[in-house]
């Protein structure tokens, strides 16, 4: 697939924080890139730069091989993690607003079709439950029938059941045939919707694959958790203190169970679990996402 | 232009439905109209001013009467304007020092007493000329003020105060992300409010006008076409003081240390002529003062274009400058 976005050596200070230092990635055409890491890591930022809103102090932003003109802003749709919206007026209006700011625009029926706007089409915006409101602005995103689409967050402060119709949303564009870039600190929603992930922790890039290929190179069979109570047990492979539990990764489950047993441990409250992008990030950094 | 005109729309509707807001524009000059046309009915506010033509510390030193105190001297340039004053009571005679003259309207009976001070003072010095004409009330007087007052507060604050919010709740970061531009953005801003402005005074004045029925003696033309560049140039002042910052507590304030001195030097409550010549320089540089001046000229003295001409190109200049700066510093992000 083709190349549509490419960033090298990009950084970006604000006083005495730097924000980004000096990184570097491509993004093929059509997938889902997600930028993960816990808050303050530098995705906003990052993604603010790739859009135009912020100037970087250095580093290089090509679209399809070329520096961006004032055109790329007809090209792209953004997705803010907090915008408030024009006060007094209905969805519909919104849309009707935004659908004026270009001269190429999907039809608002269909914008209505594609994020599920139907219930509360002329309803006043203000008026909207965060899942609604989320739908929205991702519409308003969408008026221009973007190349690219940018989401920094946007499921944070969703309740379980509005995440999953948002993503459900996201797969039905990304199926489109558009390219999204989005921002995020919840791991699940990066193994669910992202085809690649660049992980960040104080604005460098610390990881980057497809989520699956991180998985299998960091960790090599499943994750056992023991709740830590009493001394330190003896056992024939090493194993880590995290917080309240001993952790330890097993390739051969039957073999580390026996031990266990032998060892004359407790099983109650035992955890086993597929390593998730949640643990590569705290075996990358040593630090909890959020927190 | 369809995005000029689509923002244009859009701020419009948000106006019109924000209810509270909308009936504050209109209840609040209504509500000082009819409170000025009740608490100063009847004979109308005395003024105890007498007007000089040709003052000078010479003609001071000769006359006897300018020497009496109590009484509260102003000097004319312009002799029509200064009858103009005799006429409808708002001072109570008027002395030309170089022709020896005093205009009087015999229907004052104030100025009677200050005929008979004069005669008494100098006798046989100065020629009558008398001048009819009925006593401007209070009222008449005050409301032009009013309602460029409530144009002021609406123009400064519903442009500055708003421009803020947006910005402080980042609308304006979301526009910036689209093809919009700022000068799209900000006339579609300007040019909104002032047709508001102008709907919401045409129905404040037609509406007084039914209610009290105060005098229009010049022409409407003039009165459209000031009202036009003051709002304007009040809106350029909002635009200027909510160009760059995102916070409300800063724009708020320095709204209102520009709002109040207005209000009180702009000459709405009471007039400047008497007042030290400094303070009278100063107001020259508020638009209020200019349009308020221009208002009464119109309402009060029967003005058209042409008297008004040099308030509205003081307008003008101070709406080309104010909104010329604002550009300048105009950002959609707060830094």
């Amino acid at each position: 697939m083709a190349e549509l976005l490419r960033v090298e050596g990009l950084s970006k200070r604000f006083g005495d924080v730097e924000a980004v230092r000096g990184i570097g990635f491509a993004v093929r055409e059509g997938i889902c890139f997600g930028l993960l890491g816990p808050n303050g890591a530098g995705k906003t930022t990052t993604l603010e730069i790739l859009e135009g809103l912020t100037k970087a102090d250095s580093g290089r932003i090509l679209y399809r091989g070329e520096e961006r003109g004032r055109d790329f802003l007809k090209r792209i749709g953004i997705q803010f993690q907090n915008t408030a919206m024009q006060d007094f007026l209905t969805v519909r209006e919104n849309l009707k607003l935004f659908s004026a700011f270009y001269e190429q625009t999907l039809p608002i029926d269909q914008l209505v079709g594609l994020c599920a706007l139907g219930e509360f089409l002329d309803r006043d915006a203000r008026k909207l439950s965060g899942g609604q409101r989320q739908r929205l602005l991702l519409a308003m995103a969408l008026v221009n029938d973007p190349e690219l689409l940018f989401l920094d967050e946007p499921t944070t402060g969703l309740d379980p059941q509005a995440r999953r119709n948002f993503w459900q949303l996201v797969r039905g564009i990304k199926a489109r045939g558009k390219t999204v870039i989005l921002t995020t600190h919840y791991m699940d929603e990066a193994e669910m919707l992202c085809d690649e992930i660049a992980v960040m922790d104080h604005g460098r890039i610390i990881a980057q694959d497809a989520p699956h290929k991180l998985l299998a190179e960091h960790f090599d069979g499943v994750l056992v958790r023991l709740p830590a109570n009493g001394q330190a047990p003896d056992l024939p492979f090493p194993i880590e203190k995290r917080g309240d539990y001993y952790e330890f990764t097993s390739r051969d489950l039957d073999a580390s169970l026996r031990a266990l047993l032998d060892a004359d441990l407790s099983l109650t409250g035992m955890q086993i679990q597929k390593p998730n992008l949640e643990d590569l990030f705290i075996k990358l950094t040593g630090h909890q996402l959020r927190g | 232009m369809r995005r000029f005109l689509a923002v244009l729309h859009t701020r419009s509707l948000e106006f019109i439905r924000d209810r509270a807001a909308l009936g504050w524009n209109f209840a609040f000059p209504f509500f000082l109209i009819i409170g000025f046309a009740f608490a100063f009915s009847g004979e109308g506010k005395p003024l105890y001013k007498i007007g000089l033509l040709g003052d000078s510390p010479a003609a001071r030193a000769e006359h006897a009467f300018l020497r009496l105190r109590h009484i509260e001297f102003v000097a004319y340039e312009q002799e029509a304007q200064a009858v103009e004053r005799v006429r409808t009571h708002r001072i109570q005679l008027l002395l030309d020092l170089k022709q020896n003259r005093y205009f009087l309207n015999e229907d004052n009976a104030q100025g009677y007493i200050a005929e008979q001070l004069l005669l008494g003072s100098e006798p046989g010095v100065f020629q009558k000329a008398a001048v009819t004409g009925k006593a401007l009330r209070y009222v008449d007087w005050v409301l032009p003020g009013i309602l460029s007052m409530n144009m002021m507060f609406s123009c400064l604050f519903g442009v500055g105060y708003v421009l803020v919010r947006y910005r402080k709740n980042g609308m304006l970061k979301r526009f910036k992300a689209t093809p919009l531009t700022a000068l799209e953005f900000l006339s579609a801003q300007v040019v909104s409010r002032l047709l508001l402005i102008l709907v919401v005074s045409a129905i404040v004045f037609f509406g007084s006008k039914l209610l009290i029925g105060f005098e229009m003696k010049g022409s409407y033309l003039a009165l459209l076409v000031l009202a036009a560049l003051g709002a304007l140039a009040m809106i350029a002042l909002g635009l200027l003081t909510a160009s760059s910052t995102g916070s409300e507590e800063f724009a708020g304030g320095l709204l209102n240390v520009l709002s109040w001195p207005m209000m009180f030097l702009s000459g709405v409550w009471f007039s400047l002529e008497g007042t030290p010549p400094l303070l009278q320089q100063a107001a020259q540089f508020l638009p209020l003062t200019h349009l308020v001046d221009g208002a009464r000229a119109v309402m009060n003295d029967g003005a058209g274009l042409i008297e008004i001409a040099p308030h509205l190109a003081v307008l003008a200049g101070m709406t080309a400058v104010l909104m010329a700066i604002s550009a300048k510093l105009f950002r959609w992000e707060a830094s």
